[in-house]
């Protein structure tokens, strides 16, 4: 495969159930298309990760991947609060999320620090008020 | 150790997927916050949990775990059992609380197994 495979996703709020449906599809798509295992551990769990975080803070939003021969890029754009101080939400352990989302077993504060540790790259672009876009790439 | 054996060591009933009861695990881990399920890499794992909701199938499915067992009594809705049977995932449910639980697994020789 030589071309770029681009796949988007609308992840909505509204149902904490379905929070994860996009990674799963993912992780799906990618088995199909045989890439090593452990890239593809790699790229759910941060996708997940980051898709929890949408529904969790945001509202829901869109996520983009792209899977190219060299690398899987994810994009997560959404349209929410936006990250006041991004140092501390890097750091494991800080957590804005409210209370009833500990009872999910979500807002430990392991959220964008997993997201870091299983990616090879990540940038994130915030403003308050505007919104917050994430994008991680797995190399293959 | 396999499916079976623990089912078997934690009195637990099989809720789905009884047709791989003979799917070996390696190693288990044990927790009510999926984000620290999350944070470490297992292989072969069993995962035991209080918490019983369809983030769990998820957060295992996303981690390759091959089996969840539910502590304390708890059993999951339909809605839980038809996402681990599309997912090939067994769900057991055990009354042993999780320090019992996961205490039984590991003097039968089960271990963390945390590669980070």
């Amino acid at each position: 495969m030589s071309d770029t495979i681009t796949l988007t996703y609308t992840v909505s709020n509204e149902d904490f159930t379905r929070a994860g449906e996009a990674s799963s599809d993912v992780k799906s798509r990618l088995k199909q298309m045989n890439v090593d295992p452990a890239v593809i551990r790699k790229v759910s769990i941060a996708m997940y990760e980051g898709e929890i975080n949408m529904v969790i803070h945001a509202e829901g939003g869109r996520i983009t991947v792209e899977i190219s021969p060299s690398e899987i890029i994810m994009t997560l754009a959404d349209k929410g609060p936006g990250i006041a101080d991004i140092d501390k939400a890097m750091q494991a352990g800080y957590s804005t999320a409210p209370d009833n989302v500990r009872s999910l077993g979500f807002g430990a504060g392991m959220g964008l620090p997993n997201m870091k540790k299983y990616t090879d790259e990540m940038q994130i672009t915030t403003e308050l008020g505007v919104g917050t876009t994430v994008v991680m790439k797995v190399y293959l | 150790m396999t499916v079976q054996d623990i089912s078997e060591l934690l009195n637990a009933r099989v809720l789905c997927c009884d047709d791989m009861l003979q799917h070996p695990v390696h190693t288990a881990c044990g927790s009510d916050m999926m984000s620290d399920v999350l944070a470490f890499v297992k292989d072969q794992s069993v995962l035991l949990t209080g918490l019983c909701n369809p983030q769990v199938i998820r957060t295992a499915e996303m981690m390759d775990i091959v089996c969840i067992v539910f502590v304390r009594g708890k059993e999951p809705d339909e809605a839980m059992l038809e996402l681990a049977q599309q997912r090939g995932i067994p769900l057991l449910s055990t009354k042993h609380r999780m320090f019992t639980a996961c205490g039984l697994l590991y003097t039968h020789g089960l271990s963390g197994g945390a590669k980070n």
